[in-house]
């Protein structure tokens, strides 16, 4: 650090003045600006990263674009042979899982949430449940998927058996359960967005001032009286911004889907059925793939990101709308 | 809801008291009181069901891959499909390598883009632009930073005619951690006092040394533990590198050739129907597992470091 003291400084010190004012030297200048200019610069890049995965996007998707235009989103021909694609499986398989996993985890997480927060159990207990939440989050989406195949499917198979035998007249229960499918996607999917629920909504909790909760006990409320018509609502607009964002996560989760969920290329409604979603269907297909199938995917790739983009948008819009002034 | 209790003490202004004389005791048999216990009962049974799975996995990688584990995995090739022994020691090594990469490109990119966001941008627009875009990045799905990479640089050839390449499994996950990192720069230097700025300044610091010399070494634990937690979470994805690292059955033969992984191995030999490569892909989970938790953990402590 140089250590200019101004008493020391050499430049027109005159006799009676107790302080003098150094001038800058240019070269301390350029630095100071150079560094600006570098930080800006590198700043930058954040904005040009975007504009280059959308334009590469874009660009790679063009020839499907225009062969196939808007019916691309509607059909479900998927046919390398005859070089026709339509991604509404994928489509369907993505908007389908991802909310029915968020159908789930929303209240466990939450709850979950609630529980760690409240002063219902003891603090350290609090605290290494909110950890184990969190290292939940750190464990690879590719573990879970080996987990999923090799743990979770065989252990649920009964229960979705049963399902079968019992709801098996509609739709949504119809064919039986044969290993990889969507309902097992589901279920990973919820033990992945869990983490991102829970700690959002943990956080936004512990943000209720104090003060709320004395007015509600000291209106004579219980509890969770108190938490569901004074807490839970101060702390909506962060919760439902959590859970936006994790429903942007699970649209794009890849791995730990693309292991389970079957990579169907027919449609079904069954749940038990396997399916697929555009982030399984390029992680399948990408590495093989040419000519116009690539293009293909790059279409479903820029439909991915217009969806996960728009939630991510809506998310932040919520928080910053919604957000209670208190 | 439960307000309506209050509704008889106000019915019950006949009796001379002011107030209904209920007992101030608690009693558990009330309806709001036995609705309050049934409340927390279910909240502790969601906190139960949210905790199951992460103990499950970890008991399942732990047994499952932690009694495979011997001194050939990290030392031996895989062995090709159908065959029996063999380790993992390429994957890891490339692993190694691929991360670094990422964290190479995207530490001091990061750095750099949160201290613009903290100290020079203040409520500017172009700040605003950029605070945006980072939130949007995070956003991204991972799978389409691999396509992105892929379109740019595998497609593309720019690496000396290479395709597939450690090099571009680098730059997708890279991709991936620099929203991270400039996220928790940018918050960490937000939390140094202005008061240290003001100092140095009074002193007679430049902004840059102030900077550099001041406010970064003051907020460097939470800046470092970004940083940890970034390579954590890239050590583990799989989805940018299965068409950009893709695999290689061989030690890493520089950095412009195609690499194995270690997730990209779990995810390739967890789908093989051969057992002896499921086996591996357990003990592979395991090694990672253990990496990425020791890092995390490691986050944690540094967290508790910070001074500020």
């Amino acid at each position: 650090m140089p250590a200019h003291h101004p008493m020391t400084s050499d430049q027109g010190l005159s006799a009676d003045a107790l302080f003098t004012l150094r001038r800058r030297p240019t070269s301390e200048k350029l630095l100071d600006l150079g560094f600006r200019q570098l930080t800006l610069t590198l700043a930058s890049l954040v904005a040009i990263v975007l504009l280059a995965i959308l334009f590469t996007v874009f660009q790679g998707a063009r020839e499907a674009m225009a062969s196939f235009g808007l019916r691309f989103l509607v059909t479900s021909a998927w046919d390398p042979v005859n070089e026709q694609y339509g991604a509404f499986v994928a489509i369907y398989g993505t908007l389908v899982s991802s909310i029915l996993s968020l159908a789930i985890a929303v209240p466990l997480g939450v709850g979950t949430a609630i529980f760690i927060t409240e002063d219902l159990i003891p603090s350290r207990l609090r605290e290494l449940i909110g950890l184990m939440v969190e290292l939940l989050a750190a464990i690879p989406s590719v573990v879970l998927g080996l987990w999923a195949i090799f743990v979770m499917e065989p252990a649920i198979r009964p229960t979705l058996e049963l399902l079968h035998q019992l709801l098996g007249w509609t739709p949504f229960f119809a064919s039986t359960p044969q290993g990889p499918g969507m309902a097992p996607a589901i279920l990973i999917l919820v033990v992945m967005v869990l983490p991102i629920i829970t700690a959002i909504s943990r956080d936004a909790l512990n943000q209720v001032p104090i003060e709320l909760r004395q007015g509600a006990y000291g209106v004579g409320t219980t509890r969770w009286g108190a938490i569901f018509a004074v807490i839970l609502p101060a702390a909506i607009s962060s919760i439902i911004g959590g859970v936006m964002l994790a429903l942007g996560r699970a649209m794009g989760e890849t791995m730990a889907v693309t292991m389970i969920i079957g990579n169907s290329l027919n449609f079904d409604l069954s749940l038990l059925a396997p399916g697929n979603t555009i982030a399984s269907m390029l992680a399948n297909q990408f590495g093989e793939a040419d000519g116009i199938q690539v293009s293909a995917l790059m279409y479903a790739a820029l439909i991915l990101m217009l969806l996960t983009f728009t939630v991510n948008v809506l998310a932040q819009w919520v928080v910053r709308r919604l957000s209670l002034k208190y | 809801m439960t307000l309506s209790n209050i509704q008889p003490a106000n019915n019950a202004n006949t009796d001379t008291s002011l107030f209904d004389r209920r007992p101030l005791s608690f009693d558990p048999s009330l309806r709001r009181n036995r609705l309050n216990g049934l409340l927390t009962f279910i909240s502790g049974v969601f906190a139960t069901l949210a905790v199951l799975p992460l103990v499950l996995v970890l008991v399942y990688v732990l047994v499952q891959g932690g009694r495979l584990i011997s001194l050939r995995l990290f030392t031996e090739l895989p062995p090709a499909p159908g065959l029996e022994g063999g380790g993992f020691g390429n994957a890891m090594l490339g692993t190694v390598l691929v991360t670094l990469i990422a964290a190479l490109i995207a530490i001091p990119v990061g750095v750099a883009g949160g201290v613009y966001l903290s100290e020079y941008a203040g409520k500017s627009w172009f700040g605003q632009v950029v605070s945006f875009g980072n939130d949007v990045l995070a956003g991204v799905p991972s799978i389409i930073s691999g396509v992105f990479v892929y379109g740019l640089i595998v497609a593309s050839r720019v690496f000396f005619g290479q395709s597939y390449s450690a090099m571009a499994g680098g730059i997708a996950l890279s991709v991936l951690m620099l929203p991270t990192v400039i996220k928790t720069t940018n918050e960490g230097l937000k939390l140094v006092p202005n008061e240290l700025r003001l100092g140095a300044y009074g002193v007679g610091a430049s902004r840059y040394v102030t900077i550099t010399q001041v406010v970064l070494p003051a907020a460097l634990t939470p800046i470092s533990t970004g940083a940890v937690l970034a390579i954590a979470r890239a050590a583990g994805e799989t989805a940018p590198l299965i068409f950009t690292a893709l695999f290689s059955a061989f030690w890493p033969e520089g950095i412009f050739n195609p690499i194995a992984t270690m997730s990209v191995l779990i995810f390739n030999f967890a789908i093989m129907p051969y057992p002896a490569q499921n086996e591996l892909a357990w003990a592979a989970s395991f090694v990672l597992v253990m990496m990425i938790l020791a890092a995390n953990l490691l986050a944690r402590w540094l967290s508790r470091l910070s001074k500020i």
